[in-house]
């Protein structure tokens, strides 16, 4: 006699085990790697602590904080990101949107020329620094000699003068980044509808007026959004600053995150005091994009 | 306020002629529609008057200026547009503020205000005034785009689909009022449409465009009663006119493919052999004492009539009948043709005889 083999009833998955299914790899990627350090380093900023010693971290409370924040150096650090970020997306925003509207126009050309104008932003930005710092250089450079300077001793030191090295780095983060508010820009433009501009020419508007009453109005949403990235880039602003001055001169343009890099990986490699600075970064981001975000919100809602 | 003349206007783009050689004459105070299908050149011809487009050759006229080198701004003219063109992030009271506000015209506040809210009064569009305008509905939008041409008073109203993005009983409505509005108003308004029963009903005298070129022009009567051309027979009135295929013969009319002879009175038209016959859905009538007799194959009531569509011999043929009334498929019932309508078009397509109109 044989016997039948009796087909095992499997029960089917549910669809709730379904999507559980799907999501738990991500959810378990994402706790590992994002969740946890995060909640970890919060806990890092309040010990005292350095990847380095076989010691384990020791819970200090506040003190990192109180340390950083009663510290003259990183006040100035600060003052130093915030004055990079305010020239820097202002003049982002100038430039790029005038371009915007310089190239709205459509000509022979013009696609070639807006792909010309976007290759600085896809550039690394290590090598653009690197680069510039060479550009930038007083003897060899050919950035004075662009600008008109042809005598060493009257150039002006970019890298060696603590105003002018801001600027350089003004410049170069201007010259990489202004295509992207251009591109931003252009696609607020381009919804603009024609009848708008035609509508208004028949009811005597000058252009400045279809300016601000038509056009601006229209690409406002989408300005708010390349300011707000562009804020948030420049209050983490690295690489440019490591590749064209290093900090320098002395701390002239030693942003946030450059001496955040120093504390954590360089010397006593302090993870503590980095992760208080850390977050105190964190939050600072996370506050000013907030206050875009509603401003955004009540531009969008007219 | 003033008359518009185009001479010998033709406006290409690219490969493309939109506007051939158009002449056209818009009498002071009237109010003119521009009437044909999508693609004839209604829209381009408005925004010729309008400045907005440019033609390589011809003339614009506004009484006896030409206009040509004027500038859009200059020219004093209101567009609506057929997209609700209004100015977003502003009220609709700052909407129609808009065009008095331009230093040009050098209004003061109290004058702007009593303006608008004269206009808002006009159009029923008081209570919107503070709105902001993406909230309105679009019967709302086209009301304030209206209300912002009409505000200023200029010399010429011109429009393009005002109604088209509506829905039909909103259009209604607002084809009454805008007329009214024209009446009242007495402003030369021309008006694009490729609505015949807007046309027809609101015009003065309108112009059928087809290709770029003028068909004809005339006002709503001569146009329906004396078309020049089966396309502008065809173009206007529904259900559409009997287009048919006819033979003169020994001093009778008779279809080619249908069993109808007509009686042909010497003193109207010379005819040829053949020719095509145009008979209008409302000059068949059925009754019981009909010459003729015909098998109904379809019948659609519309409410205030019913269209029948008759099958006699092998030509097929429109009837339209007063009311809802009940008649089977297949029926046969007889019917008669009212002569005195019967409209002639030879080979050329071209009325025989006197079209209506200039």
């Amino acid at each position: 006699m044989s016997v039948s083999p009796t087909p095992r009833t499997r029960r089917p998955l549910s669809d709730r085990n379904i999507t559980l299914l799907f999501i738990m790899p991500t959810m378990v990627i994402l706790v590992l790697m994002n969740v946890y350090p995060l909640f970890y380093s919060l806990y890092l900023s309040f010990t005292d602590y350095s990847v380095i010693s076989a010691e384990p971290p020791k819970w200090i409370g506040l003190e990192n904080y109180t340390t950083i924040l009663s510290d003259q150096r990183f006040w100035s650090h600060f003052a130093v990101t915030g004055r990079f970020a305010f020239l820097s997306v202002g003049l982002q925003m100038l430039v790029g949107f005038g371009l915007a509207l310089l190239i709205r126009e459509k000509f022979r050309g013009s696609g070639l020329v807006t792909t010309l104008i976007l290759v600085p932003m896809m550039l690394s930005p290590v090598v653009v620094g690197v680069f510039w710092r060479l550009m930038f250089n007083p003897s060899y450079g050919i950035f004075n000699y662009l600008l008109g300077f042809t005598d060493i001793n009257t150039a002006p030191e970019w890298l060696g003068q603590p105003v002018l090295a801001l600027w350089a780095i003004v410049i170069v983060d201007v010259w990489m980044w202004s295509p992207f508010v251009m591109l931003l820009s252009l696609a607020g433009l381009s919804a603009i509808p024609n009848y708008l501009y035609e509508a208004a020419a028949i009811d005597r508007a000058g252009a400045w007026f279809q300016f601000r009453r038509i056009t601006l109005p229209q690409v406002m949403p989408l300005l708010l959004i390349a300011v707000l990235f562009r804020t948030i880039e420049a209050l983490k602003q690295f690489d440019l600053v490591m590749g064209i001055t290093g900090g320098g001169p002395g701390d002239a343009t030693e942003m946030v995150s450059v001496r955040l890099y120093r504390e954590a990986f360089q010397g006593q490699f302090d993870t503590g005091l980095s992760s208080a600075l850390a977050y105190i970064v964190l939050i600072v981001i996370v506050a000013i994009s907030n206050l875009y975000i509603r401003q955004l919100n009540k531009v969008r809602e007219g | 306020m003033s008359g518009i003349r185009l001479e010998g206007i033709t406006k290409r783009f690219g490969d493309l002629t939109a506007l051939r050689d158009l002449s056209l004459t818009v009498h002071d105070g009237e109010f003119f529609v521009l009437l044909g299908p999508t693609g004839a050149g209604k829209t381009t011809t408005l925004r010729v008057i309008a400045g907005l487009e440019r033609q390589e050759e011809g003339a614009v006229y506004f009484d006896e200026h030409l206009m040509n080198e004027i500038p859009p701004a200059d020219r004093d003219t209101a567009f609506v547009f057929q997209q609700y063109s209004l100015y977003p992030n502003m009220t609709v009271y700052e909407n129609m503020a808009f065009p008095l506000k331009s230093p040009l015209r050098n209004l003061d506040k109290g004058e702007i205000d009593r303006r608008i809210r004269e206009t808002a009064e006009k159009l029923r569009i008081g209570q919107l005034l503070d709105r902001k305008t993406a909230n309105l509905s679009g019967g709302e939008m086209q009301r304030v785009s209206i209300g912002r041409a009409i505000v200023r008073e200029p010399r010429v109203f011109l429009m393009d689909e005002p109604l088209s993005n509506l829905d039909a009983k909103l259009r209604e409505s607002l084809r009454v009022e805008l007329e009214h509005l024209q009446k009242t108003q007495g402003i030369t308004t021309i008006f694009v449409t490729h609505d015949q029963i807007e046309a027809l009903t609101m015009a003065d005298r309108l112009a059928v465009l087809n290709e770029g070129r003028i068909v004809q022009v005339g006002t709503p009567e001569d146009i329906y009663d004396r078309p020049a051309t089966t396309f502008v027979a065809q173009l206007v009135g529904t259900p559409r006119i009997n287009l048919i295929e006819a033979q003169r013969r020994n001093g009778v009319l008779k279809m080619s493919k249908g069993a109808v002879e007509l009686p042909y009175a010497d003193s109207a038209v010379s005819l040829p052999e053949t020719f095509l016959l145009g008979i209008r859905p409302e000059d068949i009538t059925l009754r019981a004492d009909g010459e003729f007799t015909g098998e109904v194959v379809l019948t659609e009531p519309l409410g205030v009539e019913t269209i029948i569509h008759l099958k006699t011999g092998e030509e097929r043929l429109l009837a339209v009948v007063a009311g809802t009334k009940q008649i089977a498929i297949g029926e046969t019932v007889s019917f008669g043709v009212v002569t005195d309508h019967l409209h002639f078009f030879g080979a050329d397509q071209k009325r025989l005889g006197e079209a209506g109109g200039e």
